[in-house]
């Protein structure tokens, strides 16, 4: 599950700043069948969520009714220089994660 | 009947199901589930859908709600709701004051034209929606359509 997550590399104390992410998943609704008919399992990412030096400050319950690929556009204000830690875990209970780190000045 | 009369009627009783539609049903276990009975108010919150989808398997929607995000005074919630999706609660999301800004941007799926309500739960435990009208052309298929 690769992801592309675009956060601003510094920022001012205080700023509000903005957090891009797209996740490669297919988010199978399990509606769809494969060529022989079967069903094709239900598999989506069901919960994301975003944490900031350790303080959870994003947390989404997603379902079949968001897009493959899915986009999260949020915000969080800029405390104080470290990491921000991205994890998800799909219905197969594949987790993945990614961290990004945040210079703040001021 | 008077042909206005008549007019004038059928007008009324095609608008009411829409003026209906146009709240959010506090009764509703998808909604009772968050608010526990709790009135849901029409405002602060805004929902921005583009009006025509050509393709229900992306749409982008914005939900933004008016609030300062303060210790005392953030939301704590959104939860986002289909009318016509089989599973009708799409997504829940959960901010703090840390958030900054309560803003929300991503992509969904819809299963044809409908409303799509948000409804956001403010620390002040008050509950405030937002409904947006989207038509969908292509519908996010169900089967293998």
């Amino acid at each position: 599950m690769a992801a592309r997550i675009q956060i601003p590399p510094r920022a001012k104390r205080g700023e509000i700043v903005e957090i891009r992410v797209l996740i490669q998943h297919s988010m199978e609704t399990g509606y769809r069948h494969d060529d022989v008919g079967r069903v094709i399992k239900r598999n989506v990412i069901n919960l994301f969520s975003c944490r900031y030096n350790g303080v959870e400050v994003f947390r989404a319950d997603l379902s079949s009714g968001i897009s493959a690929n899915p986009y999260l556009q949020f915000y969080t204000v800029a405390e104080a220089s470290g990491d921000l830690e991205f994890s998800w875990i799909d219905d197969e209970g594949q987790q993945d994660s990614e961290r990004q780190s945040i210079v703040v000045n001021g | 009947m008077k042909r206005r009369d008549f007019l004038a009627g059928a007008a009324g009783a095609l608008a009411l199901p829409g003026a209906a539609l146009a709240q959010v049903d506090p009764l509703d276990p998808l909604v009772w589930v968050v608010t526990n009975g709790a009135p849901v108010k029409k405002g602060k919150v805004k929902l921005v859908l583009p009006q025509l989808a050509d393709n229900g398997n992306s749409v982008p929607i914005r939900i933004t709600v008016d609030s300062p995000m303060t210790e005392a005074d953030h939301v704590k919630s959104i939860h986002l709701y289909s009318e016509r999706n089989p599973v009708r609660n799409m997504a829940n999301f959960y901010l703090g004051p840390r958030a900054g800004k309560a803003e929300i941007d991503s992509r969904v799926r819809l299963a044809g034209s409908q409303r799509v309500t948000a409804v956001a739960k403010l620390s002040d435990g008050s509950f405030w929606y937002d409904a947006a009208a989207v038509v969908v052309t292509l519908s996010a298929c169900l089967d293998e359509s």
